[in-house]
């Protein structure tokens, strides 16, 4: 079982008509996986006997048919807490860190009746662009495996990618969703800040953190998101706004028409020449179906990724402090003394990454620098969401690409950690202001055959202008029909 | 660029960080930091003049509950103590504060 020719509505079809049952479903699913994860690397944990084993309730019991994800197998990404399924952030901290009590969007999904096949690879504690940061190993681009498939929820991305599952969940802090949904030609939708709970999510950069999906197509990606969002007591920052059926209020009548679109010129200025080819077909192609479409400014462009790299690692730094090898973690060997426990359990649990976010959001935080460095980038961050505000006044959404380039190979840009954060430079913009944006197969570049992703930022609890106009999209281009061969050339 | 961060100050961040970086990385991780924050000087050339620092997205303003203890469950508490590094007797176990080297007994 490959998820290439289906979707959500179709395969529950299949489960509820009994063409296939849950149980067969997720052993032809973990069969999919074990035939090419030792080549795309997606998986740190396959949970196969629990989910075996939760199948075989689902089929006992019948599958529920309001439940579109009853029984259909999905992945996690493995910053996100699962009750006794070890969870790690790619991090040695947490090898072996076993969860007491699941994240409110996976206990959400199990009392929806999913089936989680296991927790994808990303970057320790999903800071990077590329997997390359995991602790344990890089995950593969499954349209060219010797490219990186994006970060950091690239083990999501390429799991969808490699057709092992639908739907993965991801985590967006300054562009983990968007970035690798772009690299590998998947749909990745980062919602609105406070839209879904970050409760039992391994915090990062709390201002910042929000839970979304990588899917196949927009309209499962609609689906599943609803099926996450909402208030939740365990996060206060969690919106009490209703939860519109962002799915059902997409249909065939669905129209760009008259739909105001505004394009940054900033947008433009280092994009790669094969990415804003396809950029601009993708743009004349939304006018062409009678979307309006201008250019406008986001002045502060440029200053977003010095800007969010200092706040979202001063966030960073304070919220892993907690990791000191006493309650759980990891705990350096022969230590002396108290201190020794928390300074040796750190330098030796954390990768070198993680080390330097800590070390960038300490000194930005520290006595003398503060107000050059934090109190300038949070006034910054002001300013950043204020462009967005005034081009919101006369536009519906704002599209451009999600990233500069395609996927680029692995080990290009490890070792140069400016270059590496520079790819964030369209996506941490909307992560500063809280805005919903998703990124959707635009087409392939004509240089390397890589996918293209489109973002489409929309306002502010406004991710139903954001799928209709993606569904739109979609539904007229066939850039989401086209899969990766694998170990094959595309 | 000529950084301006110097490895003393990358020692005493990494003080307060509760990190330690063996000397022959020290110089390396120093470069990187440094070039790094030479592009965090970018932002000095907006003018933030009046501008309120913005360090949070939500749409809630002081939310408040209830301030009420929850009971757990021995299965919980077992559950927890077993991602403790080192335990006795249901406590977590931790060295002495003081150098045991340097104890004197």
């Amino acid at each position: 079982m490959d998820f290439y020719q289906t979707d959500l509505t179709q395969l529950h079809d299949d489960l509820v008509n009994k063409k296939i049952s849950a149980t067969e479903l997720a052993k032809e699913t973990f069969d999919h996986i074990k035939d090419n994860d030792d080549q795309v690397k997606a998986f740190i944990t396959l949970n196969e006997d629990a989910a075996i084993k939760r199948a075989q309730e689902i089929d006992a019991a019948g599958i529920a048919g309001d439940q579109l994800v009853s029984g259909v197998p999905l992945a996690v990404k493995d910053n996100i807490l699962t009750k006794g399924l070890t969870t790690t952030a790619a991090s040695k901290m947490l090898a072996n860190f076993n969860p007491v009590y699941d994240a409110t969007v996976v206990d959400k999904l199990n009392r929806a009746g999913f089936i989680n096949v296991g927790k994808t690879n990303l970057d320790e504690f999903a800071m990077g662009s590329s997997t390359e940061s995991s602790a344990f190993f890089t995950s593969h681009n499954p349209w060219d495996l010797t490219r990186v498939p994006g970060g950091s929820s690239g083990g999501s991305a390429a799991a969808v990618a490699a057709g092992d599952v639908l739907g993965a969940l991801g985590t967006d802090t300054g562009g983990s969703i968007r970035m690798p949904a772009s690299f590998n030609g998947v749909v990745g939708m980062k919602p609105t800040y406070g839209r879904v709970s970050r409760w039992g999510i391994i915090a990062f950069g709390s201002s910042f953190d929000q839970v979304g999906w990588l899917t196949r197509t927009v309209k499962d990606n609609a689906y599943l998101t609803a099926l996450i969002a909402g208030n939740d007591e365990h996060d206060m920052t969690s919106s009490l706004k209703e939860v519109p059926d962002w799915a059902a209020n997409l249909n065939d009548s669905t129209s760009v028409k008259g739909l105001r679109i505004a394009v940054p010129k900033e947008y433009f200025d280092d994009l790669d020449e094969d990415v804003h080819d396809v950029i601009k077909a993708a743009l004349d192609h939304l006018e062409s179906l009678g979307a309006i479409i201008d250019e406008v400014s986001l002045p502060h462009t440029k200053y977003g990724v010095p800007a969010y790299y200092i706040l979202a690692s001063s966030e960073a730094s304070s919220n892993l402090q907690r990791y000191d090898g006493i309650r759980y973690g990891f705990r350096a060997k022969d230590v002396k003394n108290l201190e020794d426990v928390y300074v040796r359990s750190r330098s030796e649990g954390f990768g070198e990454e993680v080390k330097r976010r800590i070390m960038l959001g300490t000194f930005s935080l520290s006595a003398g620098f503060y107000d050059a460095y934090f109190n300038k980038a949070a006034k910054v961050r002001r300013l950043i969401a204020q462009d967005f505000d005034d081009v919101f006044k006369n536009h519906d959404l704002i599209l451009g690409a999600t990233g500069a380039s395609t996927a680029f190979k692995i080990g290009a840009e490890i070792d140069d950690p400016k270059k590496m954060y520079m790819n964030d430079v369209l996506t941490v913009p909307v992560n500063m202001a809280g805005l919903p944006s998703m990124s959707v197969p635009a087409g392939f570049s004509a240089k390397n055959g890589m996918p293209v992703g489109l973002q489409i930022i929309g306002k502010p609890f406004d991710e139903q202008t954001i799928y209709n106009a993606g569904y739109v999209f979609e539904q007229t281009t066939d850039f989401h029909k086209q899969a990766p061969k694998l170990g094959g050339q595309n | 660029m000529a950084s301006k961060i110097t490895e003393q100050q990358v020692e005493h961040v990494a003080e307060l960080a509760k990190l330690e970086f063996p000397k022959d990385e020290l110089g390396k991780f120093t470069t990187q930091l440094g070039s790094i924050i030479d592009m965090f000087e970018d932002l000095t050339a907006v003018d933030t003049d009046g501008v309120e620092p913005m360090t949070s997205a939500t749409d809630r303003v002081n939310v408040m509950r209830e301030d009420k203890a929850v009971r757990s469950s021995k299965e919980e508490r077992e559950a927890i103590l077993k991602n403790a590094p080192d335990t006795d007797g249901g406590y977590i176990k931790v060295p002495a504060i003081i150098d045991e080297s340097e104890d004197g007994e």
